[in-house]
């Protein structure tokens, strides 16, 4: 009896790792493939292989050294809209999360739901009317009218996140801190913010991120090459002519996915911590 | 008559009726309460207010009803842009407005009660105290309203004009017509055949690759949180690796895997089978492709999501059900699945929001393709690829609207759910 459970409990165990063996390669081959094509030399798909007999750096160097090249244009587009949205978001965000987590004031509830409700419409729902705004303000194929369009999108989720996580910092502490005689600013700033460190870097994280992954707002926004961000970049390399710069685009993709996927691993304990108890107060 | 008089005196010779009588001109009112620096602010910023917005708002307001009267001169557009933001304006001018009201009156009554009035730090004070919160929203309430608020709501406003490629401003005017868009996707052939057929798919989409993502992100947390599992770090580190790489690059990839003439799908592996599919071009494949890629992209989330919460189970509900003789599926039905659930339920619901508006894979994938007969859809696109092929290739903006209205009803159902299941709002009686 025993000695079979044993057996039982090994044939499961097997069947588990054999599990994750599959999800291995489901989750390895599309990534795998993408690296082995950019390694894959000319650009015709048709003649790709999957273990190319003579692999070649030769994408990579186009998109470094090659005139005809923006992609160093993109990075740094790209780089500066997310530095200036991850700044800007985190002071915005906790300002307004600061406001609504701990003062009574009229219209409190109601900003509450509408973040709620507004949260969920993609930016796509509003992009006509948007355009035309970015249009008078003469913004458009701007980098600026970009992260303004992003910064304020941002605002019904990240307020809603950072209020959730402010909230759970005892109110008894910034309580204290006014009887000793600090001001509202002096609460948030040597208080709230320190402690709401975790949540504010999430924050942070996400909005980094937000402009390396979209290509729609960009698409829309921004029409001249030297203005584009990286994924609107590298999307026209195969929008155009789809499989004869694959594996440019290959090549260009695995450039940013690298250090996306280095940070995003490091940090996903802080995310999912971050988003649990901001969303869900858990 | 006499006793009416009376009355009616006795009530106007109160402090506070007076006073904010007066103040319906801002500033009176606090003129009469001796806060002159006060009253002098409200006076002057009332007079610059109406200085400076009053043309636009006419204009604007004017705009909104009539949507120009002469074409050409009259662009329908700017001016229902204009109206919206006159609206906003005039709700700021409002709020002041009742401010001025409200404080004539509060003040006049402390001065009843005989309290004499503070000095210029002490007020300064007072209204940096009361006014912070409005401060710290200020800044960020005005970008959402111009950035969010105000194009949402020229999207709800185009729904009810006739504003598409051959009747668009500046050579024609637009005129409001009801409810005749929605009229028109419930009957005209063409819109009430795409409608109805990409609003199932929508649906289908969202329940089954939002399920997916769910269940398998769930089996596989269940799976690494066995006790006879080893390398869990690892493990877990390669099957977040999917969320961590940028989607729009996972999804060109699989676009070009998927390719039948050069995708690897077709050329390395099912020829093994001697099969093709024809992944691109036939709808059906093309959405069961699709609705793989999504579970391959969002299981992750939800596997990181409940791997952190099934640490947090606590685990004498289970010595506990052990020593009722449990089995394993009983445990997992009545305690761990209660309490994951429980935990990440506005999470969730989150996920499936985010797949009813996923534009990026239906889009990216196979741009909503193929065509399909007798629709103005392609036989993937969901409600919001629709309304962006109708709102930016064929310039159907009313339809756009109108189509969009619906899914903004869709989406505030999952709103309420969501409103329903979080914590922060039950909370809400803490202050």
């Amino acid at each position: 009896m025993a000695m079979s459970q044993k057996k039982k409990s090994k044939i499961e165990v097997t069947f588990i790792y054999l599990f994750f063996l599959i999800m291995f390669i489901i989750i390895g081959y599309p990534l795998f493939w993408a690296l082995m094509m950019s390694l894959n030399p000319g650009s015709n798909m048709l003649v790709t292989d999957l273990f190319p007999e003579s692999p070649t750096l030769e994408h990579y160097k186009w998109l470094f050294m090659d005139p005809n090249s923006d992609y160093v244009i993109w990075y740094q587009n790209s780089l500066y809209v997310a530095l200036v949205n991850a700044g800007g978001s985190v002071i915005i965000t906790s300002l307004i999360a600061y406001a609504f987590s701990r003062y009574k004031f009229i219209g409190r509830k109601y900003g509450l739901y509408m973040f709620l409700l507004l949260q969920m419409f993609p930016a796509l729902m509003g992009m006509v009317a948007l355009y035309i705004l970015l249009n008078t303000i003469g913004l458009t194929d701007s980098l600026y009218g970009l992260m303004l369009i992003y910064l304020g999108g941002q605002i019904p989720f990240n307020a809603w996140l950072v209020k959730g996580y402010f909230d759970t910092i005892p109110k008894e502490l910034d309580e204290a801190a006014k009887m000793d005689g600090a001001g509202h600013l002096r609460v948030f700033w040597t208080i709230m913010l320190p402690l709401a460190k975790p949540i504010l870097a999430v924050v942070a994280l996400f909005n980094f991120m937000a402009p390396f992954m979209d290509f729609l707002l960009p698409r829309i926004v921004l029409t001249s090459p030297e203005k584009y961000t990286l994924a609107l970049g590298l999307y026209n390399f195969i929008n155009d002519q789809f499989s004869t710069n694959f594996t440019r685009f290959a090549a260009g993709s695995i450039l940013i996915a690298i250090p996306i996927a280095l940070v995003f691993l490091l940090l996903q304990r802080y995310l999912i911590s971050g988003l649990t108890s901001g969303a869900t107060k858990g | 008559m006499a006793t009416n008089h009376n009355s009616g005196s006795a009530w106007i010779k109160k402090p506070r009726n007076i006073a904010t009588i007066l103040s319906i001109i801002p500033g009176l009112g606090q003129f009469y309460n001796r806060r002159f620096l006060k009253g002098i602010s409200l006076l002057i910023v009332t007079v610059s207010f109406l200085i400076t917005t009053w043309n636009y708002i006419d204009i604007g307001i004017w705009g909104l009803f009539t949507l120009g009267t002469i074409p050409r001169d009259h662009h329908s557009i700017q001016l229902l842009i204009q109206g919206l933001i006159s609206l906003i304006i005039l709700g700021f001018g409002i709020a002041i407005y009742l401010y001025n009201l409200k404080d004539a009156r509060s003040d006049a009554i402390a001065r009843e009660n005989h309290r004499s009035n503070p000095t210029l730090i002490q007020g300064m004070a007072a209204f940096y105290n009361n006014g912070f919160p409005y401060f710290m929203i200020l800044p960020g309430l005005l970008m959402l309203l111009f950035i969010v608020v105000v194009p949402l709501m020229f999207m709800l406003a185009l729904a009810f004009t006739d504003y598409n490629q051959y009747n668009a401003p500046p050579r024609h005017l637009l005129s409001w017509v009801g409810l005749n868009n929605f009229v028109d996707l419930a009957n005209v052939g063409i819109w009430k055949d795409t409608f109805l057929s990409v609003f199932t798919w929508t649906v289908v989409w969202t329940v089954v690759a939002t399920s997916f993502q769910i269940i398998l992100g769930l089996f596989l947390a269940l799976l690494v949180n066995d006790k006879r599992i080893k390398f869990k770090r690892t493990i877990r580190t390669i099957l977040i690796l999917p969320w961590a790489v940028p989607a729009f690059v996972s999804i060109l990839i699989f676009s070009a895997l998927f390719n039948p003439t050069f995708g690897a799908i077709n050329r390395d592996i099912l020829s093994q089978f001697e099969t093709m599919i024809p992944w691109l071009s036939d709808p059906f494949w093309a959405k069961v492709a699709l609705i793989m890629i999504q579970t391959w992209l969002g299981f992750p989330f939800v596997f990181a999501l409940f791997t952190g919460v099934l640490q947090s189970v606590p685990q004498d509900m289970y010595e506990a059900a052990d020593v009722d003789g449990g089995s394993r599926l009983q445990k997992f039905r009545h305690i761990t699945l209660p309490h994951v659930l429980f935990a990440t339920a506005p999470l969730l619901i989150m996920q499936y929001a985010g797949n009813f508006n996923n534009f990026n894979i239906i889009y990216l994938f196979n741009e909503g393709n193929p065509a399909v007969r007798g629709q103005n859809a392609g036989g993937t696109d969901i409600l919001i690829s629709w309304v962006y092929k109708l709102t930016f290739e064929t310039n159907n903006y009313n339809m756009a609207a109108a189509i969009t209205i619906i899914m903004g009803i869709i989406i505030s159902v999952f709103a309420f759910f969501q409103f329903r299941k979080t914590a922060s709002f039950k909370e809400e009686g803490r202050y």
